[in-house]
């Protein structure tokens, strides 16, 4: 018996002339004027010399000057140990309320709190650590007077390196629970039960199927991590009141800055940081799609 | 281990993590709060009562309200029709739109307050002439607000792009678009009767989202040069002590409501992440 | 000859009894089936075979060994899960291998063994395919040589085709029942749907809120069904409530119709409530054949149903469905007219009400 197959997408597609655009445009000049010209602009201004013409200076400084290599580094390693810090402490967390067996009610509550703490960035939260870990903070008194233990004395400092990845951490791990509890919802129960009826042991099941189920996510979400962290200007500004040369504080302090005033330069700055964070988006996009072709 | 023994065994790294992970989100927060009581012990709320009193405190509070309300309306004006058209007549803009909304997570706050500054700071001219019909945005109150505004919303469009679509998905808005039509209800009936209150919640959940970025933003109001309450909080902290504590905790406590907010009018499902 | 046994299992949650005092002996190479609705019990104790769950009370065995309290990973029993349970992280021929290699096999027998099952399923081509390449019915035959290649002393088999187009689900039941007959393994099979459950299977268990209604053959399930349930949940079945009228002759009324039926009834006294069940297809018109009994009736309607037609008719005042095959010629009554229709006493069953 012949069928006539009638396929109904041919005419739709056939209909999307540009008159189907229109209804984009507002989107498209609202991104035109608020996010590609002013990065195009960026992008044209870090190849100009103070007077306006062309030069390739600021660019070779990216790559000469140690002070713009070692911004460039300490907020690479920042980035990457609160992501890595972040990340692990977050999946813990993110492991213990789905599949770790911890009561129920706790995860919307682990949850919620993620929600905010994620959020929860900038002054308030430089403020909130230094009440806590500062010199005169509440956890530094109760271990200097419970414990007999000073950690300033000790070489900790809030307004150092190690301090402000822990002031990162407040608002990575929890960024790292919300990516991390619907892809641990992922694991079919099925896959555990399979595993066990073959024969495999918790540990077996961990390492062959677990594991390498979550990995593109873990590492996905470790990239946004990353990300979040390397963009992160206020923060930073609000501990260290710019103290602390990170890449951020760098071009703010080259283009608004008394001391080091070079808008060319802190442009080109922001280029390199702009195809450092492109990098790791598209590593992220790329096993955000491996990771979906597999829990389709 | 047998399943059965692995069943009734207690979750003890399970509970360690957790402790852990709620240690780290309450103590700086109790600290602070703590902090904001200790200025004066006869009066705990000495802290508060003087952050409440200075008048700069609630012109920038209201202002950054008021900010946060505008990036709201124009990120919903900008972000349902677009979102909609695309699931209904364009669905090939879908992939480009998305990358479109992914980019503010490769240019930074810090980089696009400096893009913007850079064009809006030279006063627009007719090409090839000298003859100016506008002066720079940076020039005038009106125009700054603008220029913050347009960066909330690119900020905010991760979110409340990813809130509109997915809220649009789970509802089927092309099946009740086409339900509506054959029903005979014209355009303006469709958008305000049956779409908008079929996403509202996910409406509400980006709206609460971007209202939690707005109101504590510090990098582009500061170099805007806006008296909205991130950059207020940061000079006050310059100088002061315990009234930069009481506000840091009050405004932990503002996030938190918009997020228990989320939670409630989406039953779970708000997704949230942060922005620095 | 007992392979797998089952003795006074039961299964609690709570205060809910999801399985209760179940006994079941299964021969070597024997094909069950647990069938019933959604909630039956029929997947829990399925998944006390395979060790998921652990009996609140009794003794499952294999061979003579109790397994009851074993953990899944001990006992040697293949699993096939209704959504497939395939690792996305692995290919087919790795998924395969999975058992082999945690029980550390060595490599060169491990891909042996994945050769011949790919073969036996015949899917030799899509070794290494990811599963999301793979359709649902290729995808359930990798479960199925994933769970055989193990070499179980049972396979155990829950819903496996109930995510599956009607077409494949029709050629890969097929595809099991050689399987497992050229093998000779045993096999349980949970299903909610008859028609499975009496293609495939050597006996059939059917259950209902956590008990055993009857076990048998197909042919004794469907034909000599012992309780209203059994008879109601396999095939399609006119029931209705009536009275005995005479146990010794085996007289019954439905409504103040007489019929005559052959179960036996001498225990019942007149007057006895009781359920009366006749299966469609037992009836006949009566210019065809004359049987015990003869019944007037009114045609009500008529539905056609591909290879058969269902015909309703008012027999005094209750509603029958009387079957009869479809042809082109078949004559059929108009909907209104005063029939009359017959069937054998050993059509009519007599069950308790």
């Amino acid at each position: 018996m012949a069928q006539t197959t009638v396929n109904p997408q041919n005419s739709a597609a056939t209909d999307t002339n540009w008159k189907t655009w229109i209804g984009v445009v507002p989107f498209f000049l609202f991104a035109i004027l608020f996010l590609f010209l002013p990065s195009i602009r960026l992008f044209t201004a870090s190849f100009s010399a103070p007077d306006g013409s062309f030069t390739f200076d600021n660019i070779i400084q990216l790559f000469s000057e140690s002070y713009i290599i070692n911004a460039y580094k300490l907020s690479i390693q920042i980035s990457a140990i609160t992501a890595l810090g972040g990340g692990i402490l977050g999946f813990l967390l993110a492991y213990s309320v789905t599949v770790g067996g911890l009561p129920k009610p706790l995860r919307s509550v682990l949850i919620t709190f993620s929600g905010v703490a994620s959020n929860f960035a900038g002054v308030p939260l430089a403020f909130a650590f230094v009440a806590t870990i500062g010199r005169q903070g509440f956890i530094t008194q109760v271990l200097k007077e419970v414990f007999k233990l000073n950690i300033y004395d000790a070489g900790f400092n809030l307004y150092s390196f190690i301090g402000l990845s822990l002031v990162y951490m407040y608002f990575q791990f929890p960024l790292m629970v919300l990516i991390m509890a619907p892809a641990l919802d992922g694991l079919k129960k099925e896959w555990r039960e399979a595993a066990e009826n073959l024969g495999a042991n918790t540990t077996q099941y961990w390492l062959k199927v677990a594991m390498p189920v979550l990995l593109p996510s873990i590492l996905g979400a470790m990239i946004l991590l990353f990300g979040n962290a390397f963009g992160a200007y206020a923060t930073a500004y609000a501990l260290t009141g710019g103290r602390l040369g990170i890449v951020t504080i760098q071009i703010g302090a080259q283009i608004r800055g008394d001391v080091l005033y070079n808008p060319g330069l802190g442009y080109a700055m922001a280029i390199g940081m702009v195809v450092i964070m492109a990098i790791s988006l598209a590593g992220y996009s790329w096993l955000q799609a491996k990771t979906e072709r597999w829990l389709r | 281990m047998n399943f059965i023994t692995r069943l009734r065994k207690f979750p003890f790294w399970s509970w360690l993590w957790f402790i852990i992970g709620a240690l780290y989100f309450i103590l700086p927060l109790l600290a602070t709060f703590e902090f904001s009581l200790s200025w004066d012990p006869a009066n705990p709320l000495k802290a508060y009562q003087r952050a409440f009193e200075d008048n700069r405190f609630w012109n920038s509070f209201m202002y950054s309200n008021v900010l946060a309300l505008a990036t709201i309306v124009v990120s919903i004006i900008l972000i349902v029709p677009t979102a909609y058209w695309i699931r209904l007549r364009l669905p090939q803009a879908r992939r480009i739109v998305e990358f479109i909304t992914l980019m503010p997570f490769v240019v930074p706050a810090i980089i696009l307050v400096f893009g913007l500054i850079r064009i809006y700071s030279t006063p627009f001219s007719i090409p090839f002439t000298d003859v100016v019909f506008m002066q720079p945005l940076t020039n005038f109150k009106m125009g700054t607000n603008i220029l913050i505004v347009g960066g909330y919303v690119v900020l905010a469009m991760p979110y409340m792009y990813r809130s509109v679509d997915t809220g649009m998905r789970t509802v089927d808005i092309r099946t009740l678009t086409e339900a509506s039509q054959s029903l005979g209800a014209n355009w303006f009936v469709i958008i305000t009767r049956v779409i908008l209150p079929n996403i509202r919640a996910a409406l509400l959940s980006g709206a609460l989202l971007t209202f939690a970025i707005v109101v504590g933003e510090v990098t582009l109001a500061s170099f805007l040069g806006v008296n909205a309450f991130g950059p207020y909080l940061f000079l006050l902290g310059q100088h002061r002590a315990y009234e930069p504590a009481a506000l840091s905790f009050v405004s932990f406590l503002l996030t938190w409501l918009a997020m228990g907010l989320i939670q409630l009018v989406t039953g779970g499902q708000g997704q949230a992440a942060g922005t620095h | 000859m007992t392979h797998l046994a089952l003795k006074n299992v039961s299964k609690h949650f709570g205060n809910f009894t999801a399985v209760r005092d179940f006994n079941l002996d299964v021969n070597k190479g024997e094909f069950v089936s647990f069938l019933g609705p959604s909630g039956c019990g029929k997947t829990t104790t399925l998944r006390m075979i395979a060790g998921f769950e652990i009996p609140s009370s009794g003794e499952i065995t294999i061979n003579g060994a109790d397994i009851t309290n074993k953990s899944p990973n001990q006992r040697n029993v293949g699993m096939v899960f209704q959504s497939y349970a395939l690792f996305p992280n692995m290919t087919v021929a790795q998924n395969i291998g999975f058992g082999l290699q945690v029980r550390k096999e060595k490599e060169a027998d491990v891909k042996d063994r994945v050769a011949e099952m790919l073969s036996i399923i015949s899917l030799e081509s899509k070794a290494d395919s990811y599963p999301y390449q793979l359709s649902g019915g290729q995808m359930q035959r990798v479960a199925l040589a994933r769970a055989l290649a193990i070499r179980p002393e049972v396979l155990l088999l829950d819903e496996p085709l109930s995510a599956l187009d009607a077409k494949i689900r029709v050629s890969l039941r097929g595809e099991i029942r050689s399987i497992q007959q050229k093998l000779g393994i045993t096999a349980i099979y949970v299903t909610h749907d008859q028609e499975e459950a009496l293609s495939l299977s050597d006996r059939i268990v059917v259950m209902n809120i956590g008990e055993m209604e009857q076990i048998g053959t197909p042919f004794e399930i469907y034909n000599f069904p012992t309780t209203v349930f059994t008879a109601n949940f396999v095939g399609t079945l006119n029931t209705t409530s009536g009275e005995v009228l005479d146990p010794l002759k085996g007289l019954v009324t439905v409504d103040g119709v007489q019929f005559e039926s052959a179960s036996d009834i001498k225990s019942k006294r007149k007057g006895d409530k009781v359920r009366v069940a006749i299966r469609p297809e037992r009836f006949n018109f009566v210019s065809q054949e004359k049987k015990a009994n003869i019944l007037d009736c009114t045609i009500e309607s008529i539905n056609f149903l591909g290879s058969i037609v269902r015909i309703q008719v008012k027999i005094g005042n209750t509603k029958f469905f009387v079957d009869t095959f479809n042809n082109p010629f078949l004559d059929l009554p108009n909907i209104g007219a005063k029939d009359q229709v017959t069937c054998s006493k050993e059509a009519v069953l007599v069950l308790d009400e």
